[in-house]
């Protein structure tokens, strides 16, 4: 088994273990279909949820996949975090480390905060990442994958890569963490991403990066046969900022909605991170379609996240107990 | 306060001189000369194989008193300069209170000269609190005994073109220069480092080359315009050196300075999200440090200036984007300034003395500081062994926040000598000042 410390970038995952991880999680979602969904794994290990930022789905998510792995959980809700603003992430880390966690799942509004606790000396549990500013979110990137996978290859999932698939991930490219996670992971397993935006929602850059760049939706669904498309959450606040001009245009050029979801082809994945803004981004029929994923992303998340706890907490530990 | 007689030391130009120093001044300089030339009393140094040059002048330093003593005392920031081979630094405006009145410059200059190991030249700020709305009373603090020179909102932009316009003309009064921050504020609102490939991976704001490209275009039309001078801080990219080289063909009055971290470090270190490495303006790309070094060589950019920004270690001990900006510069900008100019093979001593001396203490109108080493000069010497080269540690300063920390670098400091006393010898900092 391969031995992961922290998961803090989808760049941390090798195929291999990308792979495995999504292979653990398929037996994770049948111990989630089971009528005592409990394993014994992680007992006795302390895991501490700590948000910077509010976001519940992550959260309990996180909560739920840690206690069917009957660890000890701890909520830990810290809003603010500079120096100016009262306790410093260093002082919570080295309480954390004082109390004896042996995982932080770290959620903040600083881009890098996941790196900066794994590698600052301050904690020595494993470090997960569950979304830090503008930079990652290498779980959803996972649960995102083994959504995929799901469907295409249904029980036939197990040790397959996403090789040949062409997936869309559309909207605030610049802002978002998913994209960037999703990017990394996507191209990791073997597929093909078309990232479409306005271009004043794209990085500086972004040609640099592996994916194929578009500004117009129409032409992707019509040039490429797209197996999933992925909309990103669109904040209604980047258009008082001049990103766009209104949620109208927006919603007109780059939502998804019944007249373009009827142009992809019937077995496309339409998927959304959550929470979906119905009316911006997605329409409500193209949300409530058969070609959309939500809920099977938001059940799936429990299993990845308890195939991820599972491989960094579990089993033997290098640097631990030495 | 001994004489001292320097024996065999290399001056800028390559020829071995000895160089004899009484009281605050040098006497003489000649080949062999006798050991009664600074006096019968005087102490001998042994300067074989070092390279003597006209003390450092910095044109940008932060020295953080008053106000934010736990970051850096003038006393400690005086020393840190010294042992990094200067003998005048310029104290940026941006203390608490803020450098815009003549009693606030008058205290920076008097706690400077009781420190003792450098000229501690005050800046004045262009505008009352550095708010960037009215202009601060640059007369009253070019009048005072702070002399003041060098006008710098530095840390903000003078960003109002007409507030930029009136100071260019204003200063002009008393031969003063003003020192711009360039950046331009709405382009970087909320910016973590410089905009590119590595800004658009690690998912941190970016602050484009442009924002800085912008004000330079702009400042030097409107110095071309009222027939100013103007000086531009810490420049940073590839473009900004287009548009000085631009600009002096025309023969506008610009001078430019480029700091010791643009001139070696990239943003391929944010990676890390290590905030030692976060600086404004930001570490640009190999690309931009290329630039920066041909445009030293060339003379597109005039001098070489620290921009010493110190501070505790809580401002960098935390995630990146509540970090401050800034890192610590006095006492590697040497070695720096010789491996981009002498070992590279590009340029050579008198270049180095210049970007270092010369040039910044004429940008600064100090008449004492960055002269010929020759006799009836004021006796600011640095005397540099170039073939050494250590591994960076701690230094002199208060603070902690440097980048070097572990990095080699070629040359030593072994003497400073500040108006004629030895404020560094053989290379140990002097306990006591000058008084």
């Amino acid at each position: 088994m391969s031995q992961l410390k922290h998961l803090l970038s989808a760049a941390d995952l090798s195929k291999s273990s990308a792979i495995e991880i999504l292979d653990v999680a398929e037996e994770m979602a049948g111990v989630n279909s089971r009528d005592i969904k409990k394993l014994p794994t992680l007992r006795g290990k302390t895991v501490v949820n700590l948000f910077f930022e509010d976001s519940t789905r992550t959260r309990i998510s996180f909560e739920l996949a840690e206690k069917r792995l009957s660890a000890d959980v701890i909520n830990f809700s810290a809003k603010g975090s500079s120096v100016s603003k009262g306790e410093s992430l260093k002082d919570t880390a080295q309480t954390l480390e004082a109390m004896g966690a042996d995982a932080v799942v770290i959620r903040h509004h600083a881009s890098g905060a996941a790196n900066v606790l794994a590698h600052s000396g301050w904690i020595n549990g494993s470090i997960i990442n569950a979304g830090d500013g503008t930079h990652e979110h290498p779980t959803q990137a996972l649960l995102d994958a083994f959504t995929i996978r799901r469907r295409i290859y249904g029980s036939e999932s197990k040790g397959k890569d996403l090789s040949g698939l062409k997936i869309a991930i559309v909207g605030d490219v610049l802002h978002s963490r998913v994209a960037r996670s999703n990017l990394i992971l996507l191209n990791t397993l073997g597929a093909q991403v078309h990232l479409i935006a306005p271009p004043t929602l794209f990085p500086a850059a972004v040609d640099a990066w592996p994916a194929t760049i578009r500004f117009d939706l129409d032409t992707a669904i019509n040039e490429v046969d797209l197996d999933a498309v992925m909309m990103l959450r669109v904040q209604g606040e980047r258009m008082n900022a001049s990103y766009f001009p209104s949620e109208r245009e927006y919603s007109r050029i780059w939502g998804m909605n019944a007249d373009r979801l009827a142009r992809l082809k019937p077995s496309a994945l339409l998927m959304h991170p959550g929470p979906m803004n119905r009316g911006l981004e997605i329409t409500a029929a193209a949300a409530d379609s058969k070609n959309s994923t939500v809920l099977e992303q938001v059940a799936n998340g429990v299993s990845v996240r308890m195939a991820v706890l599972y491989q960094l907490l579990s089993g033997e530990r290098t640097n631990i107990d030495a | 306060m001994p004489n001292l007689l320097l024996k065999n030391a290399t001056l800028p130009n390559g020829q071995i001189a000895d160089i004899a120093i009484a009281g605050d001044k040098i006497v003489a300089v000649a080949a062999g000369l006798q050991s009664d030339s600074a006096g019968t009393d005087a102490t001998v140094v042994d300067c074989t194989g070092l390279v003597a040059l006209p003390g450092f002048v910095d044109l940008h330093t932060h020295l953080r008193e008053p106000g934010f003593e736990q970051s850096e005392t003038i006393l400690t920031g005086s020393q840190s300069a010294a042992a990094g081979g200067f003998t005048a630094v310029h104290a940026m405006a941006n203390t608490m209170p803020v450098q815009d009145t003549a009693g606030v410059v008058e205290q920076v200059r008097s706690l400077g000269m009781a420190a003792g190991y450098v000229d501690v030249v005050p800046v004045g700020a262009v505008t009352v609190g550095l708010e960037g709305k009215q202009l601060a009373e640059l007369g009253a603090m070019a009048d005072s005994l702070a002399k003041v020179r060098v006008f710098s909102d530095d840390g903000k932009c003078v960003h109002d073109p007409v507030l930029m316009r009136r100071a260019l003309e204003y200063v002009k009064a008393f031969r003063g220069v003003i020192a711009q921050h360039a950046q331009e504020p709405r382009l970087t609102e909320g910016a973590q480092m410089n905009e590119g490939i590595v800004s658009a991976e690690l998912g941190l704001t970016g602050w484009p080359a442009v924002a800085e490209e912008s004000i330079i275009a702009r400042d030097v039309l409107l110095a071309e315009h009222v027939g100013s001078r103007i000086h531009i801080c810490h420049l940073s990219t590839a473009g900004s050196v287009e548009i000085v080289r631009w600009a002096k063909s025309r023969g506008i009055q610009v001078t430019a300075e480029v700091t010791p971290h643009h001139l070696l470090l990239t943003d391929e270190l944010a990676r890390t999200y290590d905030a030692v490495y976060k600086v404004n303006p930001p570490l640009r790309t190999q690309a931009d440090v290329l630039a920066l070094r041909a445009a030293l060589v060339d003379g597109t950019i005039d001098i070489i200036a620290t921009d010493h920004a110190p501070h505790p270690i809580e401002a960098k001990d935390c995630e990146w984007p509540a970090a401050a900006f800034g890192m610590l510069g006095l006492e590697i900008a040497a070695n720096v300034a010789q491996q981009v100019l002498i070992d590279s093979g590009e340029s050579n001593w008198q270049r180095l003395a210049e970007v270092l001396s010369h040039a910044p203490a004429k940008i600064g109108s100090l008449t004492e500081q960055g002269q010929e080493i020759a006799a009836g000069s004021f006796a600011n010497l640095v005397l540099i062994d170039p073939k050494q080269s250590r591994v960076v540690k701690d230094s002199h300063s208060k603070s902690e926040n440097n980048p070097y920390k572990g990095l080699t670098l070629p040359g030593a400091v072994v003497h400073t000598i500040y108006r004629g006393y030895q404020t560094v010898a053989n290379g140990v900092l002097a306990v006591k000042g000058r008084n």
